[in-house]
Parts: structure tokens; sequence; C-alpha cells
């Protein structure tokens, strides 16, 4: 297993859903640990019955079928597929709403979905998605992406209320691949993934919909931030390493 | 999860996924890959069949730079210099070095014979351009080595006759202790047009970079260009292409800068904004008003 999350991390990003296949099939008996801690491509997917698309992902998975979080049904139809409990689904229904109008402010455009469940520790789990084209044709408003994905995975358990607060655990993976085609410049294509947890001990007060979704707004936050300024800051640093741009060459000219 | 027709895969299918994973490795990382490899797959058979497939289209397309033994130099691994699957020609020092590929390193060397080289004529023409290629090199690239081979024409003895060149430069710096590998390949056709007395280039530059601490990025660009001069005197052409691949490649890196500083507010925000189009946090604790009026709530997710 660990030589299969080393690899995960060499591997080119954008080739990352080949190259789980190929785990899969040479550890076949490390299946679930592998499609628990790789994070797969989202994919979409069309629910006619409300005439919106949902993401399929593990966590609505059920057999060959896939839960939509609008109608609670599976697609293929599935008899006996496990649905949220009454109370928890209504908080479903809720999160999916409002978090669509998040999507929609920070992204402009893209598909959502959340999905909740309950856990064996008498709390529950949600899972919120979010994924979005920013290409050209699709919903990249500026069009400056001939490719452009961005797949955002937010994990959080939910413990049980006790005394007007309850613990949560986010973990989030964000997936991202961008290529720009410039005339002079080529082609250029940043693509990776990072993965980070936080957890926050908070008064239900408020609801955990709402707690739920200022940590998840606060994490994508820092992860977009990491990845701009970090992950993508030292890709450039390495550019510069290779072949310095002309004024550090002219500094350094003196000394040699 | 797993059913039962994906229990076991044949030897040939795990040879073959051995394969794209030593050929997927980002620059300078096929050796952590080929350990992990060879842990996942439990069998040193089929990973040596593997590797020794894998590693030399990789070790050329990658354009690799090992030591000469004698500690001479390095000389770089491209198909230009290829003798055979195993030895290849150090155009520079008229050397032809053996390689181990799965071992990346060099184990012996010996002088070339006259077949492998060029004639008289056409050495005059490389090697001008190689002196000139080399200040250009050690100038502009801290790490870089590079290398000129005749490709086309090498027994043509005098004007009258077509010839063609292959330039390569190769510039890795890897320091895996800060999870950082990158690399840099250009490969220049030099086309000498005895006909029209002009000389083509056409160049590909590819560059890439991996950042791997607590997680995977990867920056993965590549350019084409084209130019052309006159024919003149070995030493006149060598400085006239040296320029000209000096210029193509400053303007390669300017551009790869400019791709880097409209990130932040222009690419990045195609796919995901700093803050919400209000330009302040979402109004999470107006959750309860958003589900009474979940009406407006959803005429507002379409209007956005």
């Amino acid at each position: 297993m660990e030589a299969a999350m080393d690899l995960m991390r060499r591997i080119p990003p954008n080739q990352s859903e080949m190259a789980l296949s190929a785990l899969l099939s040479l550890l076949p008996h490390h299946s679930a640990d592998l499609l628990s801690q790789v994070d797969q491509p989202l994919q979409v997917f069309f629910d006619e019955e409300s005439g919106k698309e949902f993401i399929q992902c593990e966590y609505n998975r059920d057999a060959d079928s896939y839960r939509s979080p609008w109608s609670n049904k599976y697609h293929p139809p599935l008899e006996d597929g496990s649905i949220p409990n009454p109370q928890l689904r209504e908080l479903e229904v809720e999160a999916n709403d409002i978090f669509a109008v998040y999507r929609d402010q920070y992204y402009e455009g893209g598909v959502s979905s959340v999905y909740m469940w309950e856990d064996d520790n008498h709390g529950f789990v949600a899972c919120f998605l979010i994924k979005k084209d920013g290409s050209k044709k699709a919903h990249g408003r500026r069009g400056y992406l001939q490719e452009g994905s961005w797949e955002a995975i937010h994990v959080i358990e939910v413990g049980i209320e006790d005394e007007g607060a309850a613990h949560y655990c986010l973990t989030s993976t964000v997936m991202l691949s961008l290529t720009t085609e410039n005339k002079p410049s080529g082609t250029f294509n940043l693509s990776g993934s990072i993965r980070r947890q936080m957890s926050m001990d908070l008064s239900t007060e408020e609801g955990h919909l709402c707690n739920m979704g200022k940590m998840i707004e606060e994490m994508e936050g820092k992860l977009r931030n990491s990845l701009d300024q970090v992950y993508f800051g030292k890709t450039r640093e390495m550019v510069c390493t290779l072949r310095p741009p002309p004024e550090v060459i002219q500094h350094r000219m003196p000394e040699s | 999860m797993a059913d039962g027709s994906e229990e076991e895969i044949g030897e040939k299918q795990k040879k073959e996924i051995a394969k794209w994973f030593l050929a997927n490795a980002p620059a300078g990382e096929i050796q952590y890959v080929a350990k992990d490899v060879r842990s996942i797959l439990g069998d040193d058979e089929i990973y040596e069949m593997a590797a020794e497939e894998a590693f030399p289209p990789y070790n050329k397309a990658h354009l690799i730079t090992l030591e000469l033994p004698d500690r001479s130099g390095d000389i770089i691994i491209s198909t230009f210099g290829e003798v055979d699957m195993c030895n290849y020609l150090d155009p520079r020092t008229a050397q032809v070095a053996t390689v181990d590929h799965v071992k990346q390193v060099c184990t012996k060397v010996r002088a070339a014979t006259d077949d492998e080289l060029p004639s008289p004529y056409i050495e005059e023409f490389r090697d001008a351009l190689d002196v000139e290629l080399c200040k250009y090199v050690d100038e502009a690239y801290p790490k870089g080595i590079c290398a000129v081979y005749c490709t086309k024409g090498k027994d043509v003895e005098g004007p009258g006759s077509d010839f063609e060149f292959s330039v390569v430069i190769s510039a890795s710096k890897l320091s895996p202790q800060n999870f950082c590998n990158g690399s840099w390949r250009s490969i220049w056709t030099i086309e000498f047009k005895d006909d029209l007395q002009v000389v083509e280039l056409s160049g590909k530059l590819q560059v890439g970079a991996h950042y791997f601490e607590e997680g995977n990025v990867q920056l993965d660009s590549n350019n084409d260009c084209k130019d052309s001069t006159m024919m003149q005197a070995p030493e006149d052409c060598a400085v006239a292409i040296t320029t000209m691949i000096r210029d193509h490649e400053a303007e390669y890196t300017a551009s790869l800068e400019a791709s880097y500083l409209k990130l932040p507010d222009t690419t990045f925000k195609d796919l995901r904004r700093k803050l919400p189009v209000t330009r302040t946090l979402f109004p999470w604790h107006s959750t309860l008003q958003f589900s009474l009026n979940r009406d407006i709530t959803k005429e507002l997710g379409i209007e956005k």
C-alpha cells in the first residue's frame, strides 16, 4: 500500500484515473483501501426526473447504481438501495440547495452534490462535491482555458451533539488541471491534487449546515491559496532554476 | 469492489502495467517509481522484463545525462547518438559510451570509429556550432548539457549537398529532499539546404516540474518553433544558429513566466474565484432564511 501511495504522488495527476485502475488490477486484495485513499475523478450524471445533474462517487453508490440527491432515487433503479433516514434526508435536501448557491457564487457554474449517511458512532457523515469545467467551451466565463477542471471532495464526519456542541472532522481534496495554449508560449499545463484535514468543536446553535459550510469555505480558500502560491509557485521556481530569466543572469555575472 | 474477473491478471498484463508506470515517471524519478513498482509486483522476473523494455525509451525521451567512466564529462542519451541499444556517441569527444539503461550508468567508453564520425567538411560545421552552443548553454543554464549530432549527410565531402544536424540541450534539477524535480529539454533540427543556400531550424522545447510535498502538482509545458537563416561559413552559421536558439528559448522562458503571472487573477478565476461574486464570504448564518425561501434561492442559482 505504501508503494502504491508513493506512486500516486509521482504519476502525473491528469493520469491518476489510469494509475488507479492499474493499481486495482495489480492489488485486487487492497481494492477497498485504494478506493478509500485515492480520490477518483468525479463523474456527472443526469437525473431526468428532476432535470438536474448530479455527481457520482463512492458515497452515493450502491451496487452499480448511484443515488441522485435531487430525487433520492437510484440510477439505474435499485429496489432496496440504502437511503438516509428521514431526518438526515431533510438536512441533505437543504444542504444541496444551499451548497448549489454557494457553488454558483464561487464557481460561476459547475455541478454540486451533497450526500449524507449515518455512521456507526451515532453521528453522521456528509460529503460535499463540486465539479467545474472551466474550459472555454464549458463554464469558463473569461475564456482563458483550453482545458480546465476543478474537482473538490469534502467529507465531514460529525459527532453526536453534546451540550450544544459537536465535533467536526473535515477531509478535503482538490484535484485540478488547467491548460492554456498561446502562440509564443505553446502549451502550458498545470495539474495537481492536494488533500488536507481540519477538525473543530463548534456550537450547534446555528445548525450543522452553517458549521459545515463555514469549514468548507475556509478550507477551499486555503487549498486554492496553497495551490496557487505554494504548489504552482514551486514549479515556477523550478523553471527559473533550470533556465533563469535574463535579469537573474545579469545579477549573477559580477560574482562569477 | 473487486469482482471475480479482476482477481488474477496475466503476467503479460502485469508487465504492461509496470511499463506504463515506468514510462510515466516524472523527470528524474524513474528509479523511485521502479522501486515502488517492484514491490507492488512482488515478482522480480516480471519487473526485470518490464524495466528492460521501459528504461531505454524513457532515458532517450528524457535526454538523461550520464557521467563518462573516465570522468571526462557527461554524455546525453538520445536517439540521435544511438549506435545500438546500449551504445551512444558523444560527438564532442568522439567517443562511444556503453550504457546500462536500468542502472542509468555508463560502464565503459571507447574511441568512435571513422564510420561513426562525420567527414572533415561536416565536422567543421558541427564543431563550430558546438563551440558557440556550449558558450550559450553555460551562460543560460546553470546545469545545462548540450550536444550537436549530424543526423543526415555525415559523409558529405564539400559544398553541393544537403545535410542535417540535431541539437539537444538537457538541463535538470533534482532535489528529492525538497520534494521538487524538474527538467528542460530542447531538440533543434537544423537543415542545411544547399540548393536554396538556407539553413532551416525547427525546435521542440519541453519543460516539466514536479512538486510533491503533501500533494502532487506538475507542470508540463511544450512549444514548437521555426526559424531560418542564410548558409554561410561554418563559424558564421554557428553564431547565427546559436543566436536564433537563444532568442527562441529566451522568448519561451518569458512566456512561461507570463503564463504564471496570469494565473492568480485570470486563469485560475475560471476554475474558482477567491471570493464570491458578492465579494464577501458566503452568508452561511442566514441559511435558515435561505431554506425558508427555497424558491427564491433556486431562482438566484439560475440567474447568476
